[in-house]
């Protein structure tokens, strides 16, 4: 590593790693729920299951960006962090507001709202916690050699997502308003602003990785985030045609989300396209893999899998079933966690200065991982469609519709059993191989 | 082809111009969403929340998927069930698959029963006719299974 103070950002992703563990478990549960084997029911009900697991999801995932934050913005003004001791200040209230929140969700301490259940008293806490991260963040870009577009790039990410944080802390009296501003923060994190942090941190690892000219891929950042909001932000009308608001989102909804996969292509053709001109191929083999994985992923699940049931013809009997499911887990898979676990890949060596960039067991966590997730996604397509038809079409009823979904069930958890080993392996190596070291700095 | 500052201006210009589209649309939109909701309905409101319906059910198609759509529930159960499910003590468990036992007051169950008669009057764009009534054949099928 070029600065000491990027050492935080290990530590970041040992929390990532850990509420990773938590949502993996929460997720079994729910899959057993779902089969009729119900026996925690008293201890840890559905909702309390699929709340840990959805919220577990949405901190792993901002303790991997804040982590990647940490590692790329010294590297990109070439200088040490702000007062690095403030962001291990940050990473202990981040970790004890994260616990909390778990802890209430097991005590009917939450805001039932999908997403943002975080209870609202917690907001404030998280409101200042990230606050914190920010300033150290400008602060170091301030006192920086260099403000280079990646560094700004992410930034203005991770800013933009700090701000989308506050329509969600608004409380209504009307479902209508709630759900309305519900989706500023989901749909304009997912399908908005995450995205510049994801093409941040996307355009750091191909300069590194394929030592194609910076301009040049700086350049094509720009294209990708001009066409995520070009299409992502009309886009969060595909979350308003059934909420109670007018038909004007069935027309603008329907035409902006069907552009939405052109984000996503364009952000695969960059990656690949960057990797096949690049003279420099880094010996961190593993981490081209997360990286080229991130962008070819994100673009089967959030973009053609979204694309599958984005038009409102089609989500007038779609909405509200499992094919959500299979749209949300390979969307967020892709585009959010590959592309964490791509950073973290590429990090880990510079990290502890041992240049140790590939192993079996590294090669087996990409691939049964991802294996893994797309026999999940395979079977949650499946059930979708079949619950589609017998539930919306045929009329059915929605337990009778549930139990014929078994089979659907069980390939599931065959799925989530394989992503689980793969993922048990990065984290093996994650703890075996990753812990920085002062002697790792490079003069 | 194009300079990054083209590629820069095409990022600040489309995001600019679709960002205040999407502000006028809420505008728009919102004028024409009512915000007079009865005391009932917003009690209603906050029992569901409160109580993370949501991380079962789902209503108006948003939810968790384990539990049914509720957006017409009064009118496919009606009230009475809907109602004797609110208040049981004991867990419901229909056909096997849990529901947490809330055992709300009757005055707590007719404000959540309220929240979903004004759900359920709403025009969702044709949402709410998709959430219809159980289908004869289905109730065939519950006959047979009971």
């Amino acid at each position: 590593m070029k600065y000491k103070s990027q050492k935080v950002a290990y530590w970041f992703w040992a929390l990532s790693m850990l509420l990773l563990s938590i949502q993996l478990t929460y997720g079994f549960i729910m899959g057993f729920d779902h089969l009729g084997y119900d026996g925690l029911h008293k201890w840890i009900p559905f909702n309390t299951a699929h709340t840990v697991h959805i919220n577990t999801l949405v901190v792993w995932l901002l303790a991997g960006f804040m982590g990647a934050a940490y590692y790329i913005i010294p590297e990109e003004a070439e200088t040490e962090l702000w007062k690095p001791f403030l962001a291990y200040i940050q990473l202990i209230t981040l970790t004890v507001v994260g616990v909390a929140a778990l802890a209430g969700f097991h005590f009917n301490w939450w805001e039932g709202r999908k997403f943002l259940e975080i209870p609202h008293e917690l907001d404030y806490l998280v409101a200042l916690n990230v606050i914190l991260f920010l300033v150290i963040l400008l602060m170091t870009i301030v006192k920086g050699k260099k403000k280079t577009t990646t560094a700004l790039v992410l930034f203005g990410g991770l800013v933009g997502a700090a701000l989308l944080y506050l329509p969600g802390m608004l409380q209504f009296d009307s479902q209508t308003l709630d759900s309305f501003f519900r989706w500023w923060v989901v749909h304009l994190w997912v399908e908005g602003v995450w995205e510049l942090i994801m093409g941040g941190i996307l355009a750091f690892l191909l300069i590194k990785l394929t030592g194609v000219d910076r301009e040049v891929i700086e350049k094509w950042l720009y294209v990708v985030i001009g066409l995520t909001f070009l299409s992502g932000i009309l886009g969060t009308g595909h979350h308003y045609y059934y909420i109670g608001v007018n038909k004007i989102w069935l027309i603008v909804g329907g035409i902006f989300s069907a552009l939405e996969p052109l984000a996503f292509l364009a952000m695969t053709l960059w990656a690949v396209n960057m990797y096949r001109k690049g003279q420099k191929k880094h010996p961190n083999k593993m981490a081209i893999y997360w990286t080229l994985g991130a962008a070819i992923v994100s673009f089967l699940g959030a973009g053609v899998l979204g694309l599958a049931h984005t038009l409102p013809q089609v989500n007038l009997y779609t909405h509200g079933t499992l094919v959500t499911d299979m749209h949300g887990h390979l969307a967020f898979w892709g585009a959010y966690a590959m592309i964490v676990f791509a950073i973290i890949t590429y990090a880990m060596p510079n990290l502890t200065g041992r240049k140790f960039y590939d192993n079996v067991r590294g090669r087996l966590a990409f691939w049964l991982s991802n294996i893994g997730i797309f026999i999940m996604v395979s079977a949650f397509a499946a059930a979708g469609v079949a619950q589609v038809y017998l539930e919306r079409m045929l009329g059915y009823d929605f337990i009778d519709v549930q139990k014929k979904l078994y089979p659907h069930f069980w390939v599931v958890i065959i799925g989530a059993t394989i992503l689980t080993t793969g993922l048990i392996l990065y984290m093996i190596n994650f703890i075996k191989y990753g812990l920085p070291t002062d002697e790792a700095l490079e003069n | 082809m194009f300079t990054k500052q083209q590629a820069k201006m095409f990022f600040l210009v489309g995001t600019f111009v679709t960002f205040a589209i999407f502000i006028a649309l809420t505008i728009y939109s919102l004028k024409q969403v009512r915000t007079d909701i009865p005391q009932d309905v917003a009690s209603g409101k906050h029992l569901w929340e409160k109580n993370n319906c949501m991380g079962c059910h789902t209503i108006m198609g948003e939810g968790a998927y384990y539990a049914p759509e509720l957006t017409r529930v009064i009118d496919r159960r009606g009230e009475p069930y809907v109602k004797s499910v609110l208040v049981s003590p004991t867990p419901w468990n229909p056909k096997g698959r849990k529901m947490v036992a809330y055992g709300f007051s009757e005055e707590e169950a007719d404000d959540l029963i309220a929240f979903f008669k004004w759900i359920g009057n709403k025009d969702l764009n044709g949402f709410e006719k998709v959430d219809r009534k159980v289908s004869p054949l289905s109730k065939d099928l519950m006959k047979s299974n009971d």
